[in-house]
This record gives C-alpha cells, structure tokens and sequence, in this order.
C-alpha cells in the first residue's frame, strides 16, 4: 500500500500523539480518549454531510454501537476489546442495511427528521426497558485484549493508544474513500442529484453504501464511548447528543479528513473549561459560536488553514 | 368499554395539549420554511413568565381569581411579542433565503443560547402556579374524575384551531398569506410585502408558542430542559400532518395523542416509542405528511 503525503502526516501525528499519552495527565488522556471516540461519530455525520444530508439522529449508531458493547460484555461474558467492537459495528451495520431502505427516499429536511425519528425511537425503549437500567443505563464490564487483561491503571492508557491507532487508520480510509469514485459521487449528488442520474449512476445506491458505513463509523465510536467511560445509557440516543455532533461537523467543516478530528478535541477541551468557570452558559457560548460559523466560516474551521475563507471574501 | 373511554378523553386532552404547541411551528413553517427548532424555547419562556406572574399573583392575593387568568395570557402573549420581534428583526431576517437544513442549524443555535438565558433569568429551581389548575376544581364524566382545567384545554385549542382556519380561509390577509405559502416569488412580484408577512407571521408563531407554554405551566412543574423535552415532540404532530398545515396539526395531534393514551392505558412500557413510531410510519408511507404538497423534482 502506498500511502500519499496527507496519509503520512495524519500517521505521523497519530505516532507522536500515542507517545505523548505516556507523558500526558491522565485526565488529559482520558478526555482525548473520549473526543476521539465522539470525532469518529462525527465522521460519519460528515460523511453523509459530504453527500448534502444532514443527520439529527447519528446518536442512534452511537449508542447502538455503546449498547451493543455493554450488553456483549454483560450478557454474554464477552470481555475482548476487539470481538466487542466487531459486535457493535455488526449491529449497526444491520440496523443501518435495513434502515437505509427507508432513509435513502428522503432528501433535505425529510432525512433530518427521519433520522431523528428513529433515534427518538430507539430512546423511547431504552428509557422503558427496566432490564437494561432504564434511564440510568448500565456499567460496562472491564475489557481484554487477546487474553490480555490490564492492570487496573494500566487501561486508559492502553485504551488510548488502541484508538490513536483505530482513529489513524479510519482516518487514511476515509481520506481514501472520499476520493474514490464512490466518494466523489457523494459530492456530486450533493450539487445536483438528477444530473447524477442521467450520468447513469444510481444516487441511492451510492448513498445507501454511505448510509451504512457512516453508520459503521459511528457504531465504532459508540463502542469505544462505552469501554472508555465504562458506563452507558439511554441519552446516547437522545437528539441533544446528536445535535452535538452536527454541531462539532459544522465546526470542523467537511474540506478534509482531519477535521472532525480536531474540531472534537477542541470542543471536548473548550467545554472542560467552560462547564469549570461558566456552568449555565455552556450553551450559550455553543448557541453563539454555532451562529456565528454559520455566518463567517461557513466551511468550518479547516477553511482557515487552506485560506479559502479569505479567497471567497477577495 | 370503560377504559377505551378514558383513552378517548385522555387522548382528546392530551391531543389538544400537542395542538397548542404545535400550531406555532406549523404555521412558521408553512410560510417561512423554517423548522424552528427554538419553538421549544418558546413555549418554556411562556411557561416561565406565566409561572412566576401567576404565582406571585396567588400567594400575594393580588386581587380576584379571574384576572389571574387574564394575567397568566396577557403575559404569555407580552412575552411572545417581544421575543419574537427581538429574534425575527435581530437575527433571522439576515438569514433569508438560506437552505432549508440551514435554518434548523440556525434555531437549533438559537434553541441553545434561549435555555441559557433562561436560566440566568429565571434559575434552575422549578416553579409552580398551581392555583389556576387547582381552582377550577373538576367534573365526572361518565364516572370519570376529569379536571375542568383540561376540559378548558380542549376548548381552547378548538377555538383556537377553528380562528386560525378561518383567518387563513377567510380574510384578505389570509388570502395573501396563502399565496406566500403557494408560491413566494409569485406573491412578492405581485406586489405582496414578504419581509412584513414574515416579521407578522414568526411573531404570531412565537405568541402561539408562548401562549402554549403559559397554558401549560399551572399543570406541571415548571423546570429548565422542558422546551427540549417537547420540541421532537411537536416536530412529530408537525411532520405527521405534514409541514405548514393547521389542519394536518390538528390531525397529527388527534393521532398522536390517542395513540399515546391508548399506550399510557395498554401497554405504558411503549410510550414514546409510539409517539415516534407513528411519526416514521407517516413518513415511510406519506414523507411529505397527510396533508402535505408533493413537491415536483428540479433541476
């Protein structure tokens, strides 16, 4: 495989980030474990936003991909990190080959709504089912690697290196995948839908694979929530957590691959210290920032590293 | 027999309850093609300004019971004027003619930076203004217990629903209005001010929203978070109704709340999960709602 400039500089940093784990604090270790679990959520709204679709619901895969692991571990016994991810990503692809029938007919606001729909869906039974600890979820069992179990300091270290690592290697396949022919198609249904047609392409196919391997990437981000916070419950699917990735999407933008990456761990490090010295207007400042992306940088974050914003102005 | 009729009158209270809170963003949504996602907002700002009025109103024993009543919807309606203009003239009117999906983003920032302020205004301790519900005492029908507040409820939304139609049905500004709902740039070439119908119409809604809320607030406890909590809800009557139609909300309504109150009595473990499996079947079966217009493909 041979990897292309941006693929070595997004493994490079994965590299130094991974080693700067071993020196870091460890609640700093701890928070970048969690923005990166949410970042991988935030590739898949991005990957259906490269498409023109907007998801208020991609907190159904996440927590899909959560429960999924919780309920593995509880129920089954299943302690290994990487059979447990597998079964999350499994559910959601089913979930996901079985509701992109459906979702595929809907464009534009339709698909905001019908997204949002099934999320609420799958909350509404969480919330209920009593089994499952109703609205207080549940604990997630402590996880294996290969027969290996680490010590008890050991594993949020080690969690953060396995999904430095997983996060590095979605990363060179997604940037692979949003410049195959399948990828670009995405863009182009995105910019006129019914030209994509008389090309002869079929726009739902294209979007339905989409459909399902955002909702993957979600599942896998779902999964490693629940291993690093070691606990899961109903809000996962409850439409603020979604609305908080479209927010963190927005944000980063969807010019490059990276994006959503950075735009997490910045969310995730603004948000410590707002809650900290501002509790009751976190949202606010969200509320602001998001209006005020809307109007100024309107491809996100990213757009001021490449200078498009100012060459739009000019 | 005797608990399908608790489901029928159940259902009836809890459906023209969803009315009310979703007759605002219908009719936003109808001329402007916005989706407001701050509805929500709107209806617990009303709940707030009713709550904290009415209350100081009755514990104080201001004066007699029924310009309570009066206060608890003048105030709703006061706020929903000045909130409305404050947002419709500070912020939306600079975001016209923006996508669709956009605009949900835009209310949604917006949802966000009202809870806030919400709280810095009012706190995060709940509050109560019972005295209202609790006044009006209640009735048996058919050897049912059914407070006269809710039986109140119903009747409100039926005049209200029944005003609505026929402004839009009825009158010359109706009739305009109808036309920006048709076809915008027809109306506006046909010498109908847009901007003014718009500024008209997102604080109408915003009343509607408030008024909702105001209404609502002597039968709960009144707590940051509920305009979260209700907006997916009215977004479902809305979507089921399909988007911009009275009559579809009032349909959308009735659905949802029978079907919810038939869950309540049946099956209560499947509560929400009805309200929003509905709203997915109307959607997977008719996705531009009961009454909704089927929009042609462009180019």
């Amino acid at each position: 495989m041979r990897l292309s400039k941006t693929e070595l500089i997004l493994l490079g940093v994965a590299v130094l980030l991974a080693a700067g784990g071993f020196i870091a604090p460890q609640w700093l270790v701890f928070l970048l474990t969690m923005a990166l679990a949410k970042a991988m959520v935030v590739q898949g709204v991005v990957m259906q936003m490269r498409a023109g679709l907007v998801t208020f619901g991609q907190g159904l895969f996440f927590c899909v991909g959560g429960y999924a692991v919780g309920m593995s571990g509880h129920f089954l016994d299943i302690t290994d990190l990487a059979v447990l991810l597998l079964i999350g990503v499994g559910a959601a692809v089913l979930l996901a080959m079985l509701l992109g029938l459906l979702m595929t007919r809907y464009r534009e606001i339709f698909f905001a709504m019908l997204s949002l729909a099934f999320s609420m869906i799958l909350y509404g039974v969480l919330v209920k089912s009593s089994a499952l600890g109703s609205t207080d979820g549940f604990n997630v069992k402590a996880w294996t690697l290969f027969g290996w179990t680490p010590a008890s300091g050991q594993a949020p270290l080690a969690l953060f290196v396995i999904i430095v690592a997983c996060s590095a290697l979605l990363a060179v396949l997604l940037h692979r995948y949003s410049r195959s022919s399948a990828g670009m198609m995405c863009e182009a249904i995105r910019e006129n839908e019914v030209r994509v047609e008389y090309l002869g392409q079929s726009p739902r196919w294209v979007l339905y694979m989409n459909y399902v391997a955002a909702a993957a990437v979600s599942a896998l981000g779902g999964g490693f929530m629940a291993l690093s916070a070691g606990h899961i419950d109903p809000e996962m699917a409850y439409w603020i957590t979604s609305g908080e990735f479209v927010f963190i999407a927005l944000l980063g933008g969807t010019a490059h691959v990276a994006a959503p990456f950075i735009a997490a761990i910045l969310f995730a490090v603004v948000r410590t210290y707002a809650i900290e010295l501002v509790p009751h207007s976190w949202q606010m400042i969200l509320g602001f920032t998001l209006l005020a992306i809307i109007v100024f940088l309107p491809k996100g974050l990213w757009s001021l590293f490449t200078g498009q914003a100012r060459r739009a102005k000019a | 027999m005797m608990s399908l009729f608790a489901v029928l009158i159940d259902g009836t209270i809890y459906a023209s309850w969803l009315f009310l809170v979703a007759a605002g963003l219908t009719v936003i949504y109808g001329v402007m093609r916005i989706l407001n996602m701050a509805h929500g907002s709107f209806y617990a700002i009303g709940a707030y300004t009713a709550a904290s009025l009415v209350g100081w109103y009755f514990n104080n024993g201001i004066g007699p019971v029924w310009a309570g009543y009066l206060l608890m919807l003048g105030c709703a309606l006061v706020a929903g004027l000045i909130v409305g203009l404050i947002i419709e003239r500070g912020l939306l009117r600079f975001m016209y003619g923006r996508d669709e999906v956009l605009m949900v983003i835009i209310t949604y920032a917006l949802l966000l930076v009202l809870e806030d302020t919400m709280k810095m205004i009012w706190g995060v301790n709940p509050y109560f203004a019972y005295q209202p519900y609790a006044e009006m005492g209640r009735s048996a029908l058919a050897g049912l217990k059914v407070s006269n507040y809710d039986l109140m409820l119903v009747g409100v939304s039926a005049v209200l629903g029944l005003g609505l139609w026929l402004w839009l049905e009825r009158t010359h500004q109706g009739k305009v209005l109808r036309a920006v709902i048709h076809d915008r740039e027809v109306a506006m070439a046909m010498g109908v001010n847009v901007r003014r119908m718009f500024t008209l119409v997102f604080v109408l809604g915003t009343m509607l929203g408030t008024l909702a809320g105001a209404l609502t607030a002597p039968a709960i406890s009144v707590v940051p978070g509920m305009g979260v909590e209700i907006i997916v809800l009215a977004f479902a009557v809305v979507v089921i109704g399909g988007m911009g139609s009275i009559e579809g909300a009032a349909v959308g309504a009735l659905l949802v709340g029978l079907s919810r109150a038939a869950a309540v009595h049946y099956a209560p473990e499947f509560e929400l999960f009805v309200i929003y499996g509905v709203m997915a079947l109307v959607l997977a079966v008719r996705p531009q709602g009961l009454f909704g217009r089927v929009l042609a493909r462009k180019i």
